[in-house]
């Protein structure tokens, strides 16, 4: 007995969908009868294309927020629908920026819990949904399921599920109200500012160099940054120095991060706390670099380089530079 | 300003934690400390209240039976106070429960201002800080990573997937701030001397006028059915550089075609 209609939450990036949309799509479909998406701002009509040939049936759009934060605007506009007797039986939502303040909004507004981290789902023999987590470095897997009223908030992390097209036509553009939040949307966007990134986006890149403490210095950092240009690939940083402040939180690896499933992933100067791991160890292959010979990365490389990252990297730039 | 700070004490990273397989619940039998994501938020605290003109900076922390150790390292910072919520009733309590129970503490501490940081190291769910400023009523900013104080309102930049979007937001207001943006001060001898005697308000369910049978596991409408032992990846190669462990390292890359 699968559900009857799940909700996915269809953030864009630039006008353009988040790659997260095809594989909440596709969770959604395997699960549910009838899959809608749910968005707001200005690339919807693309976007209808993109969720329709994923499954969904209608795209439910809000319309431009102007210089609000989505969060409050967002889940007023979900309770509304919720509240009306139109909404679904559970809503995916991808853990973003965005993601998590519309999902906890919703929450605390409608009073029903969200499970978060969701790494994997599937039915139980009443046909409920049981939400997959890993925890404590994805050392242990648990199994939970809602037992209140719904509909149930799922927070999903990226790359959990593989997106599927399945060719379908694009999904039926329906307007949703956008009611007035009040207070609770007095934060207002001055401006908004795009850093300039040469490569992919650490989420999209098939390959990922990720740098920790073992760099020595944050001037250090700048051997990541060449060695993941030189693979087309982006720079990420374990959690130790990101509270050391050498890179900014969003390039940040882990469970308090980002979760990444490269072709392969190069962990230079990483020891692989448990916190790390959990972030990365869905990549393809891994290679790490580390002076130190019990640190736990090795564990799980497919290749390990005992050594000073400072003395490896410089060569094997150097040796990828006159390659190419 | 005053100034209301959200934290936790969470068992020490060099223990790893685990999960009780009766119960389903994070064990923390062992000693608790400060969570390290919540030294920027009370850095960032100490530093808007001194620009201010003053204030105070009050901790605010739902406890397991009355512990205190770790928040003696944020009062010994600087911050003035802390208000403890502590309750047999609260264990068990997921991210709703926890806010609902914060929500209610800091209203009666109405500070204008409240930090968080964006997430706990054991629970991680990240949904507490705006899960709070929802129960409030309140604006709220999330993944800070610079907050200035420009009249009565709030100058704020916040992390994006692109960037950092600059957003402007009035006061009262609840923002969250992510790790590593500030550069947390060392506690002074006297400060820690002093944090001993800093006033720490217990205060359980009642006191806040919640209904315990919507707190903690009373309340929670999620159940764990399973808790198992996941896959590990298994170890490759490892070589010992002796100068030339690039070139291992190029052909694996050649191997899997990513050069």
């Amino acid at each position: 007995m699968a559900l009857s209609t799940v909700w996915v939450l269809a953030e864009q990036r630039g006008g353009k969908p988040s790659p997260a949309l095809g594989e909440l799509l596709t969770a959604a479909r395997a699960r549910a009868d009838a899959v809608d998406a749910v968005t707001w701002g200005a690339g919807a009509a693309a976007l209808a294309a993109l969720a329709g040939a994923h499954g969904a049936r209608r795209l439910l759009d809000l319309g431009d927020l102007g210089d609000s934060l989505p969060g409050p605007c967002v889940a007023a506009a979900l309770a509304a629908e919720i509240g009306a007797g139109r909404g679904p039986e559970a809503l995916f939502v991808a853990t973003s920026y965005d993601g998590r303040d519309v999902a906890a909004r919703l929450s605390a507004r409608l009073d029903r819990p969200v499970l978060t981290n969701v790494v994997g789902l599937s039915s139980d023999a009443d046909g409920s949904l049981v939400s997959e987590h890993v925890v404590f470095g994805g050392s242990e897997v648990v199994r939970a399921r809602f037992t209140g009223e719904g509909p149930g908030i799922y927070l999903i992390r990226p790359k959990s599920f593989v997106a599927e097209p399945v060719g379908g036509a694009a999904a039926e553009l329906v307007g949703l109200a956008l009611p007035d939040a009040g207070a609770r949307d007095a934060a207002r966007i001055v401006e908004r500012h795009a850093e300039e990134r040469s490569g992919p986006s650490l989420d999209e890149a098939n390959v990922v160099v990720s740098g920790g403490r073992g760099l020595g210095s944050a001037d250090n950092y700048s051997l990541v940054e060449q060695l993941a240009r030189l693979l087309h690939g982006a720079p990420a940083a374990s959690r130790a120095i990101v509270d050391a402040g050498w890179v900014p939180y969003s390039y940040q690896v882990g469970q308090t991060g980002k979760t990444v499933k490269p072709s392969v992933y190069i962990a230079c100067g990483i020891s692989g706390a448990t916190q790390h791991l959990v972030g990365m160890k869905g990549a393809a292959h891994v290679v790490a670099i580390n002076k130190d010979p019990e640190a736990p990365i090795f564990k799980l490389a497919d290749l390990g380089i005992v050594g000073d990252v400072n003395a490896v990297l410089p060569k094997l730039i150097d040796a990828l530079e006159r390659r190419s | 300003m005053d100034i209301a700070v959200c934290v936790k004490q969470i068992p020490s990273p060099d223990t790893p934690g685990r999960l009780d397989a009766a119960t389903g619940r994070l064990d923390r039998s062992g000693g608790l400390v400060l969570d390290d994501s919540d030294s920027y938020s009370v850095e960032m605290a100490l530093r808007l209240a001194e620009q201010s003109g003053g204030g105070e900076v009050t901790l605010v922390s739902m406890v397991p039976d009355g512990e205190v150790a770790g928040l003696r390292t944020a009062l010994a910072m600087g911050a003035a106070r802390a208000v403890v919520v502590s309750d047999p009733a609260l264990a068990g309590s997921d991210a709703l429960s926890t806010a609902k129970v914060l929500a209610a503490a800091l209203r009666r501490i109405g500070a204008p201002l409240v930090l968080t940081a964006t997430e706990s190291t054991d629970g991680y769910t990240g949904t507490v800080p705006v899960q709070v400023a929802e129960l409030l009523g309140q604006p709220s900013v999330s993944f800070a990573r610079r907050i200035e104080l420009d009249g009565g309102q709030l100058r704020v930049e916040r992390q994006t997937e692109s960037g950092y979007d600059e957003v402007s937001c009035p006061l009262p207001a609840v923002v969250s701030v992510t790790a590593g943006v500030v550069e947390v001060r060392y506690p002074s001898f006297k400060g820690i001397m002093g944090a001993r005697s800093k006033p720490v308000e217990q205060l359980d369910l009642a006191a806040l006028g919640l209904d315990p049978a919507a707190i903690g596991s009373a309340g929670a409408r999620q159940q764990v059915v399973a808790v198992e032992r996941a896959e590990a990846r298994s170890a490759g190669e490892v070589i010992t550089d002796d100068g030339s462990g690039y070139e291992r390292v190029i052909a694996v890359l050649d191997d899997w075609k990513v050069i």
